[in-house]
């Protein structure tokens, strides 16, 4: 015996896949952008372990005919970049008044349970613990992450005006710690997103089928004596 | 739970069409209907069929989309051949632009950083003129001013300019400021910057108003030329400066750099210290200044960058 459940409303559904390519024409851009001053490493001191990016990342193959390049391209990069910023902005802001209206909201933002119930899932899908929260729409550990990415999402807004117009929004980029780091903030945030993703499609696929197909249709199928999110 | 019971399940796989199956909203009769497995899994593959149809017109018109931008984008053949970013693009710049222009204030100024840190700043400008340029008979050009009376013409250039010596410049009374020179590129540098006020350059040299009245500049610019345009000497390199920028308090007619005279390799001996914009605003050795209402040539502009490229 099996319910069909809803349990992503269409205009979310819609967020989420419009925001899809659209966060990835960002990172891309802003790649090319980055690539013409590739300051970021991951090191101390002068001790270098990893630099942000080796230069086979930005033309990867043969010399003469590389798989793809992503070097020399500044100015394709922020004509890119500031076009699709507007997608990003409108999107992202539907989505939060959405949310915020809808009531949306109560199955995202964490309670005083989340950060308990996060844990559980986390010993859990490491195969630590055998125990599973009881099922719900989202869980303490998606609370997180999908609360964590909006936030993220505001502060590449907030870090990307600071450098885009550091003397018009001087404020902002003085709280941010001045214009070198606004720009180290707006690059490791945009490396969270591709953090995120990677997690993201790992817990997509565990999930299976019928939680994907949720995010397309709308509905999953569940057991009929599953009770209601 | 509904008042159906499992015995009341439909068996049959003809239900009635149900409009709105994968309408938006929380309520849906599916949500609490018992279903057979069978009717189930008909019912989630009838909608998936539906969805991923709609998702797959919705992906197709997005790489259409995509290919249609790419085929425009700077740098591909297209753009080339047009001499220009792609109108998409052109637009969406030109948009932000005049956003940025309209949220612009005098009164915002650019963050200044103590004396100490300045150092001498990276230099980028690989356009250059030629290499045998004498600083001594260099003399700056001024097109379009109000008062064109002593305008001449030279050897070289048969354009009536009006020709001033580094002198005249450097009779203003000298501003310096210790700001980020910050390029396009990313990086930034700290570097203190001594030369005349365009500003006050401006008001001394004025160009024509619209109105015919003295210029004022508390009461807006509409009475003022649009533009300034600065080419070097040879006309190599050539940018273009909406006026509310150029008479930011701020924006110089530079000839020292961190306490000396500039450097050739600086733009010696007069470049532009704007940093209201990026570096590639910042000409080196400018030749003549016209103030103008038709957008000058940019040579970065040209290439694809925004035309603005303001802060």
């Amino acid at each position: 015996m099996k319910r069909l459940e809803k349990k992503h409303p269409l205009a979310i559904r819609w967020f989420h896949w419009i925001n899809f390519p659209v966060l990835a024409i960002m990172i891309w851009s802003g790649l090319l952008i980055y690539w013409s001053n590739d300051v970021f490493r991951i090191g101390w001191g002068s001790h270098t372990l990893f630099h942000l990016f080796p230069d086979k990342f930005y033309h990867p193959g043969p010399e003469e005919k590389p798989l793809y390049t992503l070097d020399h391209k500044l100015a394709m990069g922020m004509a890119w970049h500031f076009l699709f910023m507007w997608a990003f902005f409108l999107n992202g802001l539907l989505y939060v008044l959405y949310t915020a209206i809808s009531g949306e909201w109560r199955y995202l933002v964490p309670n005083r349970n989340t950060l308990k119930e996060a844990f559980q899932v986390l010993l859990h899908d490491l195969h630590l613990s055998k125990y599973h929260p009881p099922r719900r729409k989202f869980n303490g550990a998606q609370q997180i992450a999908y609360t964590s990415v909006i936030l993220m999402g505001i502060g590449s807004l907030a870090t990307g005006i600071a450098i885009y117009k550091p003397v018009q929004f001087a404020w902002v980029t003085a709280l941010l710690g001045g214009y070198q780091w606004a720009r180290w903030f707006h690059f490791w945030l945009t490396m969270g997103y591709v953090g995120f993703f990677g997690i993201h499609i790992l817990q997509v696929l565990r999930a299976g089928w019928n939680n994907f197909r949720a995010m397309i249709t709308g509905y999953e199928v569940v057991a009929a004596e599953e009770k209601p999110f | 739970m509904s008042e159906n019971n499992s015995s009341e399940i439909p068996e049959t796989p003809e239900t009635p069409e149900t409009p709105g199956l994968t309408a938006p909203g929380f309520t849906s009769p599916y949500v609490e209907e018992v279903l057979s497995d069978e009717e189930a899994e008909r019912r989630i593959r009838r909608m998936s069929r539906r969805s991923f149809l709609s998702g797959a017109v919705g992906v197709a018109l997005a790489g259409a989309g995509w290919w249609w931008l790419k085929e425009l984008q700077p740098g591909s053949q297209n753009a080339r051949d047009l001499g220009d970013v792609a109108w998409p693009f052109r637009r969406s710049l030109e948009l932000n632009d005049k956003l940025a222009q309209a949220y612009f204030r005098d009164s915002r100024p650019v963050p200044t950083f103590p004396r100490d840190q300045a150092r001498e700043p990276r230099g980028n400008a690989e356009v250059v003129d030629s290499d045998d340029f004498d600083p001594d008979t260099w003399k700056l050009a001024l097109v379009g001013l109000k008062d064109m009376s002593a305008a001449t013409k030279t050897d070289e250039d048969d354009t009536p300019k009006v020709r001033l010596t580094i002198d005249a410049i450097k009779a203003f009374p000298k501003v310096d400021m210790t700001v980020q020179l910050k390029c396009i590129e990313g990086w930034a540098d700290v570097v203190n910057w001594g030369g005349t006020r365009f500003r006050d350059f401006l008001l001394k040299y004025p160009p024509p108003t619209k109105s015919g009245k003295p210029i004022d500049l508390e009461n807006g610019l509409d009475d003022l030329p649009e533009y300034v345009a600065l080419v070097t000497p040879g006309g190599a390199y050539y940018v273009g400066i909406d006026m509310a920028s150029a008479i930011h308090p701020q924006t110089l007619l530079c000839y020292e750099m961190n306490g000396e005279p500039l450097p050739l390799d600086h733009g010696a001996p007069l470049r532009l210290a704007i940093p209201v914009k990026y570096g590639i605003k910042n000409i080196q050795r400018i030749g003549t200044i016209t103030y103008t209402d038709t957008r000058p040539a940019d040579y970065w502009a040209e290439r694809g960058y925004d035309y603005y490229a303001g802060h």
